[in-house]
């Protein structure tokens, strides 16, 4: 039985080597369309994946109000209203996290995204029973991204 | 010994795998990198990689050692998570863009006088690099903001760049210059050989410079501010829409956690979010790093949970290490402190 583990053990080790890491940072995306259509994409690739889109944040408009030259920018904040009650009633001191959000600014004729990654999230609120939603939060963030790239 | 050759068998067939599924540079590339670099290497936040004269004086160990160490502190990230043959992958892709034959250095250290290589620094290079060599402000800037450059001047005292460049790299750069870049090549600029030789000496002497290590700071602190408010719900909210005008900032919306996600009438009344704007901090936090959307707009939350009442904001001096950007880390410090002074104005 011992000789059984120690395989099993060697056998684990191997999965994991061969898993890729994830990477650090933060999830940034460039998309090679300008920023009226990757935002309409954006927004299609976020309700596609059955989150409700709660706001625009406007930003360059802000901005050029007060003569503050900036391109096309927005923070797009979506969420899952079960999913927000849920972790909200279980632990309150991840609602300044919420809703998620992404950054979206255009550069020229191309257009960047940025997010955080929800699984650091997991670092500050260790909660086991909070993990499986910052692991889908992270599926699904990193699969908008890629949407957006194309891949 | 079945159990063992089935499992020797699945070790195979997963380093099998793995060789069979050579890495694709240029799908790294695109993954990890063009959102800085520019798909095609044209620069954007990072540096114009595919900049021929860039391709020509950079050795190929130098960009691994790029892409493993990154720029601490430089928004460029160490992709410490990236395999040996992934980061090859990713160089191989990179050189496609070459036009001309690779350059290679001699690791050999460059002999020179780094007190008359300071002087000449002080002349020629500080304008550009700084005082210390540490590299032009606005390093994550792209160009969504007003910028004159396609290419900032690189912190020469950074620990990444350190590591990277080899004293032969960086006295071909001083001989040389970059076309295309406001390296120009200091031969040009009257000076000798020996001059260079003393700058590189003074470059390389940044190394015994202790480095502020920001990183270990920020996982210090505790991701969220809380305080305990003393007030109902609602007096809570209008005292921090009152501390928020005192502060300097204005309050914007004022909606539950909720909004958009469900009818008005069902959403919950105990989870309310002040939002907030200072928009001259706001330009001056965009023209650091653009990427800092994610903590706009500012916001305070005020939440009723059992029966008690707390404000709270995120901190964002916990997630100052997610930019790798050491102007955004002060930033970072100052938004914290303004987010505890409206707090505790607010519940006291």
């Amino acid at each position: 039985m011992r000789r059984l583990n120690k395989w099993m053990l060697a056998l684990i080790m191997a999965w994991f080597m061969a898993t890729p890491a994830a990477a650090d940072g933060l999830l940034m995306a460039r998309v090679g369309k300008a920023f009226p259509e990757a935002m309409t994409l954006l927004q299609s690739a976020i309700s596609s994946r059955g989150y409700t889109i709660t706001r625009l944040q406007q930003v360059n408009e802000n901005l050029e109000r007060r003569d503050f030259k900036s391109d096309m920018y927005r923070v797009v904040y979506f969420g899952k209203l079960e999913e927000v009650k849920q972790i909200s009633a279980q632990q309150p001191e991840l609602i300044p996290f919420l809703p998620l959000n992404i950054t979206i600014f255009a550069e020229g004729e191309q257009t960047i995204l940025v997010s955080s990654h929800p699984k650091t999230l997991h670092q500050f609120f260790p909660d086991p029973a909070l993990k499986p939603i910052f692991v889908r939060w992270e599926k699904d963030i990193t699969a908008i991204m890629d949407e957006m790239r194309g891949e | 010994m079945l159990l063992r050759f089935l499992t020797l068998g699945l070790l195979a067939g997963l380093s099998m795998s793995q060789v069979l599924a050579a890495p694709n540079g240029a799908s790294l590339y695109g993954r990890n990198c063009a959102s800085c670099h520019g798909a095609n290497g044209n620069g954007g936040i990072g540096v114009p990689l595919a900049l021929p004269s860039f391709q020509a004086s950079i050795s190929d160990d130098y960009l691994r050692k790029t892409i493993v160490l990154g720029r601490p502190g430089r928004v460029m990230p160490a992709f410490a998570s990236l395999s040996k043959d992934e980061v090859e992958a990713i160089v191989r892709h990179m050189r496609s863009w070459a036009n001309e034959p690779v350059a290679t250095y001699s690791s050999q250290p460059v002999k020179g006088d780094p007190s008359h290589g300071k002087q000449l620094f002080g002349q020629y290079c500080a304008s550009c690099h700084g005082a210390n060599g540490e590299g032009a402000k606005g390093t994550g800037v792209t160009f969504s903001r007003p910028r004159d450059l396609p290419i900032m001047a690189p912190a020469l005292n950074n620990s990444g760049f350190l590591a990277s460049a080899t004293d032969a790299m960086i006295k071909a750069t001083l001989m040389k210059g970059r076309q295309g870049t406001p390296m120009v090549s200091f031969l040009t600029q009257g000076l000798k050989e020996k001059d260079i030789n003393d700058i590189v000496s003074y470059v390389r002497s940044f190394e015994k410079k202790a480095l502020i290590n920001n990183a270990s700071a920020a996982q210090q602190e505790r991701p969220v501010i809380v305080r305990d408010s003393p007030y109902d719900l609602q007096t809570t909210v209008e005292n921090v829409k009152r501390a928020v005008n005192s502060n300097n900032f204005f309050h914007g919306r004022v909606q539950t956690l909720e909004y958009g996600m469900s009818k008005p009438e069902a959403e919950n009344p105990n989870q309310v979010i002040v939002y907030f704007c200072n928009i001259s901090q706001l330009n001056q936090a965009l023209s650091m790093d653009p990427r800092v959307g994610l903590f706009l707009p500012c916001r305070i939350t005020i939440v009723e949970h059992k029966g008690k009442v707390q404000v709270m904001s995120l901190n964002p001096a916990a997630l100052s290490g997610l930019f790798n950007n050491v102007e955004v880390d002060q930033l970072c410090k100052t938004l914290k402190e303004n987010y505890i002074t409206i707090l505790e104005e607010a519940t006291l």
